[in-house]
């Protein structure tokens, strides 16, 4: 299992469009992925599940990743989520 | 007379459309154990439908907006795809709902989930959700999915919300407005009509119940105001407005390329305030003939440490070349006060404006002054860049920040890497001790740039947060003005010059006065820079003086204003 806690940079946070982004990456791996945000834990591969976290510019969520591909993923996704825009 | 939010500006005249969603009938029937696989079957055909619709608006989107507008349809096809919300209708499926029903159901809880969110702008995003939910369950019902289609010429939109998929399908060459009951500044129509430059007022909240199909609108997004049926007076005026609002228009845009100069001659430079590199093309586009203030505290702040040295040299190195040989002010980092960073730690304060802020810090933790000076220095060798320190109060101050520069200088020189020699220095005026030691100030720098809004918080001793006072702050007081020029006498006094970096310089009254005090720069948000220009273009230097010497010698605040307004 990989965690990692990162903090969301981009204007609106993880709204349709960043979400939409991220999610995208998500589906890549077949490794399960979560996101917790304030207590609130989504399914990432879930962008219906990721906005009712209610992630905003500056909230540290934690990214955890369980699977084959996990060290990947997480290569990966922390790239995405730091190039985020909108 | 209906009111709203103003979400794009303008005046249109037209017929109005109103757009409702018929109500939808979702069946009631039990779905039994054999029929379950025949629903979901009936969902995942209806999803399939819904996310070739989704494609192809995806596609014409594209054409119509560009990348960034249609990058909404992209998330719309991901939430039809969603596998959380497919495993959530499969499951009531199960239990015996229709697969309409069901879709409706999940969509519903999921968007009340949403609802329930603190940010606005995430909440305003339940649209996107319910636009897609009622796109699979009219999918699942057959019903064609309507659109706005043949609309005559002159239509003014009128409905409750207007969802992604119907800016989508504006025709733009019939649609000259459009109005909504619910929606803020940041909804998805507001943004859209921006982007559009068509007129358009959200959150009007009766306009679909007030208005009916081929009414005829004044859609006033000047000045807030929807008139239905109008009178032929009512027209008129607002024909003559429109026309107006066109010719200014036209009148600000050539005057982009040309100079703020008096009938007479003298000349004032405008500038914009800037906070990010990005920012550089809205003052280009209006005209700005340099940065007089660019704030780098969006540097150091979305983030969990201080920014390195080559991260900042990064953004000042874009600004400087962007703007080429049009001078940028680059003020040192202004944190404390009312503007936290959470990973410096600062303690907490009970008088935080007069506190440990700005220079006052960065002099203690001379390692974060040193990184960024040479940020800057370095960025300077691709432009025209100068420096600014906020927040001074002695001359002692602008000795230790200068030992600062040239140790930074010196490193730099050490390495043999490249920067400008001459860079100018200046410091911010924002306090009453900088405005009475202003002569002194100046001996040591080369510029003053004036920041109005703690300025005035200092000099009137009135917290601008405070509401219970806020009557009380005021720039246009006689006080505020006096110390404007005491400052602006003694750069000029020592051959420097003073500019103003606070909102007050974009204001169109101000401007008047602060050109008569001899003011040399005015640096305001870039969409102000071509109505100050123009407001200064009709004006003789000469005049401004006098004008400016009654308002220095006036009562109050508005007995000042009451005096710009008889010449303007």
């Amino acid at each position: 299992m990989q965690t990692a806690q990162i903090q969301v940079t981009n204007e609106n946070g993880l709204h349709t469009r960043p979400g939409a982004v991220f999610v995208k990456a998500c589906k890549e791996f077949s490794s399960s992925i979560t996101v917790e945000n304030k207590g609130r834990k989504a399914n990432a591969k879930s962008l219906m599940k990721l906005m009712s976290a209610g992630i905003l510019k500056d909230d540290v969520i934690t990214l955890t990743i369980e699977g084959d591909d996990e060290v990947a993923a997480m290569e990966k996704l922390k790239v995405v989520i730091e190039n985020l825009e909108g | 007379m209906i009111k709203g939010i103003i979400a794009s500006e303008g005046i249109a005249i037209g017929k109005a459309v109103i757009h409702c969603e018929q109500e939808l009938i979702l069946p009631e029937y039990k779905v039994t154990d054999d029929q379950v696989n025949n629903e979901i079957e009936r969902f995942k055909k209806a999803r399939e439908q819904t996310t070739t619709q989704l494609d192809k608006l995806y596609r014409e989107m594209l054409g119509k907006f560009g990348e960034e507008e249609a990058a909404v349809f992209e998330g719309h096809m991901m939430v039809a795809e969603d596998e959380e919300l497919e495993e959530e209708i499969f499951s009531l499926i199960g239990e015996g709902k229709p697969a309409a029903t069901a879709t409706h159901e999940a969509i519903q809880s999921n968007v009340q989930l949403l609802e329930t969110l603190e940010d606005a702008y995430l909440r305003e995003r339940v649209a996107d959700f319910r636009d897609v939910g009622l796109r699979l369950v009219k999918n699942i019902l057959g019903i064609r999915i309507s659109g706005l289609e043949n609309l005559e010429d002159n239509s003014i939109v009128i409905a409750n919300d207007l969802t992604p998929s119907d800016t989508a399908q504006l025709d733009l060459d019939k649609v000259i407005g459009f109005v909504t009951d619910v929606g803020g500044r940041t909804s998805h129509s507001a943004i859209m009509a921006r982007s559009l430059e068509i007129p358009a007022m959200v959150g009007c909240q009766q306009a679909t119940t007030a208005i009916l199909h081929g009414d005829q609108l004044i859609l006033d997004a000047v000045n807030n105001q929807i008139i239905v049926n109008p009178t032929d007076e009512q027209l008129t005026a607002a024909r003559a407005q429109q026309d107006a609002l066109t010719s200014a228009r036209n009148e600000l845009a050539k005057l982009k390329d040309l100079p703020a100069v008096t009938v007479d001659g003298k000349h004032f430079e405008l500038c914009a305030n800037i906070g990010t590199p990005k920012d550089v093309d809205g003052a280009l586009r209006n005209g700005a003939e340099g940065v007089g203030l660019y704030r780098t505290e969006f540097l150091f702040m979305d983030r969990n440490s201080l920014p390195s040295e080559e991260v900042q040299f990064q953004a000042y190195k874009e600004v400087a070349e962007s703007m080429g040989d049009r001078p940028v002010i680059i003020r040192t980092l202004d944190i404390g006060g009312d503007k936290d960073l959470p990973y410096l730690d600062l303690p907490k304060e009970l008088n935080p404006f007069l506190g440990w802020r700005a220079v006052r810090m960065c002099l203690d933790r001379p390692e974060i002054l040193q990184t960024q000076l040479r940020a800057i220095l370095r960025a300077s060798a691709f432009g025209k860049l100068r420096i600014m320190f906020p927040m001074v109060i002695s001359v002692n101050e602008v000795m230790q920040l200068k030992e600062h520069v040239e140790q930074a200088k010196q490193s730099l020189r050490d390495q043999g890497i490249a920067f400008d020699e001459q860079c100018e220095l200046g410091i911010m005026i924002e306090t009453p001790a900088a405005v009475m030691i202003a002569d002194q100030l100046i001996e040591e720098l080369d510029f003053f740039s004036i920041g109005t809004n703690d300025l005035t918080q200092y000099i009137l001793a009135v917290d601008r947060g405070n509401e219970n006072i806020a009557h009380l702050y005021d720039s246009f007081s006689p006080s505020v003005l006096r110390a404007v020029k005491q400052v602006i006498d003694a750069s000029h006094a020592a051959g420097k010059w003073t500019g103003m970096c606070g909102e007050f310089a974009g204001d169109e009254r101000a401007a008047l006065i602060l050109a008569g005090l001899g003011l040399d720069e005015f640096s305001m948000s870039a969409p102000s820079v071509p109505m100050i220009k123009k407001i200064l273009r009709e004006q003789n230097s000469g005049k401004l003086k006098e004008l400016a010497e009654q308002c220095l010698k006036a009562r109050d605040a508005d007995a000042v204003r009451a005096l710009v307004d008889s010449i303007h």
